[in-house]
């Protein structure tokens, strides 16, 4: 036990690094995924097939080329025509585009899942398009995309581990270079620990702002206090 | 950007050659072999007692959440001694790690058969063997396979992945002709639109095939 503590405390900032790097790829990666998947998801369900034809190129593209050749193409490639960007950065880029990609999928399918009434209502309301979307359709959609969206989340940050092809040093790269001093039960054990705990804790998270979705439309009471109110008053429970 | 036709020529064989010997036969090797684990995964899920079913959930959870070029490397790390080879890494790890979300594809697709099936077959005192075999895997594989293969497609876009531990695909080709010719372009164009040709059309065949199936 006292020797795994050793270990454990000479492997710790190591890991750390390993961390902050992965960290930076997924959280920055999310970030821009998110912003590219809703601007592609709206594009993708204008109305105006001008709009729509080249959304929909630009999804099944990023969607059909593979992230690591994505990867490979900006890490190799654009330095030669002059964009000479840092590995991390390049990271980003690739996650976000790719996984913006599959979100747009998401998203759109959100958005067109919320019953036509409800669009129908804001047009007899007369809103305009830009309130229509923020007031009404957004916020059910939000709550229908959320699960989707956690999925990719996970897969985002399970993609992170390709750091290792630009010569970035994340927990995987970390974990593989500390199995010949440390063992490899112990390294990539921690590695191992460290995503289960991430994705876990990322996951938790969405599944929070997805319960806080459901209850603002009223779909899931308000909390488990308010339930057993509620029951306590329907006289169930 | 200057592409040379020159370059294109000399690398697509390369690449053509990889893609059938490496990358393709991951996809369907390692396919099938997650299409039989996730349905056993589904089955022992359901059927075992609870805490062994607990501990099989945990464990495919972990498999689940964790990346593949690092169970790639672990997995590497302890056969490297034997002589096994890498691509048989390969094709373990990816039937492994995708056999846990088709786990879940069917077990969404058992869920949707309903109650009555099982009722029925309890009522005509079928084994549980037969009961699974006759009545309720057909019903739900309907359901399941087109989300089979979209998890499919998806291992085959993974399959890069396979750098982490030098099995010599599409990518590690394209690599390979890049730094030993300087020019990147070439080869990782081609092997982005191999990637699109392929995995786009089956694409569109999953998405007619789901429409074709859905029952309800």
């Amino acid at each position: 036990m006292d020797a795994f503590l050793d270990d454990l405390s000479t492997a710790a900032p190591r890991f750390w690094d390993g961390l902050v790097v992965t960290l930076q790829l997924g959280l920055g990666g999310a970030a821009v995924a998110f912003v590219i998947a809703v601007a592609l998801g709206l594009l993708t369900l204008s109305p105006n097939s001008w709009l729509r034809a080249p959304g929909r190129m630009v999804v099944e593209f990023f969607r059909g080329t593979s992230l690591v050749v994505q990867l490979f193409f900006f890490f190799f490639v654009l330095p030669q025509i002059g964009l000479e960007l840092d590995p991390i950065p390049v990271g980003i880029a690739a996650l976000g585009l790719n996984y913006g990609a599959y979100g747009a999928e998401v998203v759109r399918g959100s958005l067109a899942a919320v019953p036509k009434a409800q669009w129908e209502a804001t047009t007899a309301l007369s809103m305009g398009s830009v309130q229509r979307m923020a007031r009404i359709i957004w916020p059910q959609a939000w709550a229908l995309m959320l699960p989707g969206l956690n999925n990719l989340l996970v897969m985002l940050v399970k993609g992170t581990a390709l750091a290792s092809f630009i010569f970035l040093h994340d927990v995987t790269f970390v974990a593989d270079d500390l199995r010949r001093t440390m063992g490899k039960l112990f390294s990539f054990g921690i590695g191992f620990a460290i995503y289960y705990a991430l994705n876990q804790l990322l996951s938790s998270g969405m599944r929070i702002l997805e319960l806080r979705a459901q209850r603002r439309l009223g779909l899931k009471p308000e909390s488990r206090k308010a339930t057993k109110r509620a029951e306590a008053v329907a006289g169930v429970g | 950007m200057n592409w040379s036709w020159d370059h294109a020529a000399a690398v697509l064989p390369e690449l053509l050659s990889a893609f059938l010997r490496v990358t393709l036969l991951v996809t369907i090797v390692s396919s099938i072999g997650a299409a039989v684990l996730g349905l056993v995964w589904a089955i022992v899920l359901r059927e075992a007692p609870k805490v062994v079913a607990a501990i099989i959930f945990r464990i495919l959870d972990i498999i689940r959440m964790t990346p593949i070029p690092l169970q790639l490397a672990a997995i590497w790390a302890f056969v490297i001694t034997t002589d096994v080879e890498a691509l048989t890494v390969g094709l373990i790890v990816y039937a492994v790690h995708y056999s846990t979300y088709m786990a879940e594809s069917y077990r969404a697709g058992i869920e949707s058969i309903r109650p009555g099936q099982w009722e029925a077959a309890t009522a005509l005192s079928m084994s549980k063997g037969r009961t699974w075999r006759a009545v309720i895997i057909p019903q739900a594989l309907r359901a399941t396979v087109p989300s089979l293969g979209n998890w499919a497609i998806a291992m085959f876009k993974d399959t890069p992945f396979l750098i982490m531990i030098s099995v010599p695909e599409m990518v590690t080709a394209a690599e390979k002709y890049g730094g030993s010719t300087f020019s990147y372009d070439e080869p990782f164009i081609l092997a982005g639109l191999i990637f699109l040709a392929a995995s786009y059309p089956t694409a569109v065949l999953m998405r007619k095939l789901e429409n074709r199936l859905a029952t309800y």
